[in-house]
């Protein structure tokens, strides 16, 4: 979990321009990250190939905080 | 009729970035044709290009120069990722010539009445290069939702209005190498009309890619014999001539309406005057052999300004440095003067910076309103022997002090589009 939340912070920093003090758990990618639709599709791609996983597009709509992504990818790679 | 004035300018070139740093090297015969270090070229007929020297060390390593181009002044690092070249080097013209400008929207109205129309020949071909590897080896999940908004030749025009405000007129020119002429010519009817009161208008380009290279090589345009010495291979009327260097960058304008730049009292560079179009209806890719379609379209530029051939001291020629157009334009150039040809300086600037495709007309553009500012024709450089004679001053590697009143610049595209503009000194 902490391997997957330190590996999320890091693409979300890099991904979104953000400071890193910013990306907490309840962290909304759109509301308090200033990403937009399009960064949002990046981001979610950019989870996928770190993980090396397939989010679908229904799950993907769904991850809308960093907890969310957190969650969702420590239960794809178990 | 409302008339058209310039008052802001913004250069991106292989000579540097920034008005005066890229004329006063343009001026002394600098050259900013080098090799192409950047992507493998073993297998290319042509290494050389003219490049933006650039922070990152590409174009050459001139990275302490001044003007060296910086991409963060532009946008943050996490946004130049998103964007191809041609749209930094247009932002980043666009932001220079609206600085200089010294003109603020300040109400919505302001806003309203300012548009943008930055063109490009081609658009983000590299990032559709990358895409399409890119795809062809991962699939199409791993594409990018950036590939599109940043390779798509109008997100200059876009890009500039989101950063500057700009919500009036949002345009644009598609016409290969006359882009950039058409770009300001159509910018300024569009001021002229009254649909706007200030345009952001030029020409962006950033082609030298394997993929554009390539290209240009298989339909014979360039120039392949100058290899080991790159800073002689872009030679305009020179008999040892052997195709164009393909060049990046861009070139920007701010335009005004004349009463609008008077209010506010702002520095004019020159007015726009005249403005000609034609097509040639020939060939794809070749210029029509008795050069009418250039005529036509000087032609039509003087009479849409109401001078003659006898008002024009400087013309920045079309002269891409291939075979057979600067001869064809030559004679153009010289039927259309008559007796005034041998009153009149005509050069091509892409002897020094290569052919900035469909930034060349913007660019070039600049270059003329310059020359008439300081009173000085830039050189043709590496114009050691001209392949023919003629009555006309070619500026062979020194630039030519002379008073200049009145210029014009020619821009000739593939399709068989051309393009001429005329600026006048502003009053």
């Amino acid at each position: 979990m902490s391997d997957v939340l330190e590996r999320v912070t890091k693409i979300v920093i890099e991904h979104l321009d953000v400071e890193a003090e910013k990306v907490t758990d309840k962290a909304s990618f759109i509301d308090d990250l200033g990403a937009d639709s399009l960064d949002n599709v990046e981001l979610v791609m950019a989870f996928e190939e770190e993980f090396d996983i397939e989010i679908p597009d229904d799950a993907a709509e769904h991850i809308q905080t960093v907890g969310d992504a957190v969650k969702f990818i420590s239960e794809k790679v178990g | 009729m409302r008339r058209v004035v310039v008052t802001g300018i913004g250069l991106v070139t292989p000579l540097g970035c920034g008005r005066e740093v890229v004329w006063e090297r343009l001026l002394a015969g600098q050259s900013g044709v080098g090799l192409i270090e950047h992507f493998e070229t073993e297998d290319l007929a042509c290494r050389v290009a003219g490049l933006v020297p650039r922070k990152d060390g590409r174009g050459g390593g001139r990275t302490s120069e001044a003007g060296v181009f910086d991409p963060d002044t532009v946008m943050s690092p996490r946004d130049q990722r998103r964007v191809d070249d041609f749209i930094l080097y247009g932002i980043a013209a666009a932001d220079e010539a609206i600085a200089d400008s010294g003109w603020v929207p300040q109400s919505e109205e302001d806003k309203h009445r300012a548009g943008v129309m930055i063109g490009s020949g081609i658009g983000g071909l590299e990032t559709t290069y990358d895409a399409s590897i890119l795809l062809h080896e991962k699939g199409p999940r791993r594409l990018s939702p950036f590939v599109i908004p940043g390779m798509l030749i109008n997100l200059v025009s876009g890009q500039v209005s989101i950063k500057h405000g700009l919500k009036g007129p949002n345009h644009a020119v598609v016409t290969a190498c006359s882009t950039g002429a058409h770009a300001i010519g159509d910018a300024a009817r569009l001021v002229e009309r009254g649909d706007a009161d200030v345009m952001v208008a030029g020409g962006a380009e950033a082609t030298v890619c394997r993929l554009g290279v390539a290209s240009f090589i298989a339909c014979k345009a360039l120039s392949t014999g100058f290899n080991d010495t790159p800073e002689r291979a872009s030679r305009p009327y020179d008999k040892d001539r052997d195709g164009f260097v393909m060049g990046e960058g861009a070139g920007v304008v701010v335009l005004e309406e004349y009463e609008h730049a008077k209010a506010r009292g702002a520095t004019i560079y020159a007015e726009v005057k005249g403005y000609g179009l034609s097509g040639d209806a020939y060939h794809i890719t070749a210029p029509a052999e008795d050069g009418d379609g250039g005529f036509r379209s000087m032609s039509a530029a003087l009479r849409d300004a109401g001078l003659t051939p006898a008002d024009i001291d400087y013309v920045n020629a079309h002269g891409t440095s291939t075979p057979k157009g600067d001869e064809i334009e030559l004679r153009a150039v010289e039927r259309l003067f008559g007796d005034a040809a041998g009153d009149v300086v005509m050069s091509s600037t892409k002897s020094a910076i290569g052919h900035l495709l469909g930034a060349a007309g913007a660019v070039e553009a600049i270059f003329s309103i310059l020359a008439m500012r300081d009173g000085i024709c830039p050189p043709t450089l590496n114009l050691d022997n001209p392949s023919v004679e003629t009555a006309i001053n070619l500026a062979p590697r020194t630039a030519v002090k002379r008073p200049v009143r009145a210029v014009l610049s020619n821009s000739f595209g593939f399709g068989g589009t051309n393009a001429s503009v005329v600026f006048v000194a502003a009053e």
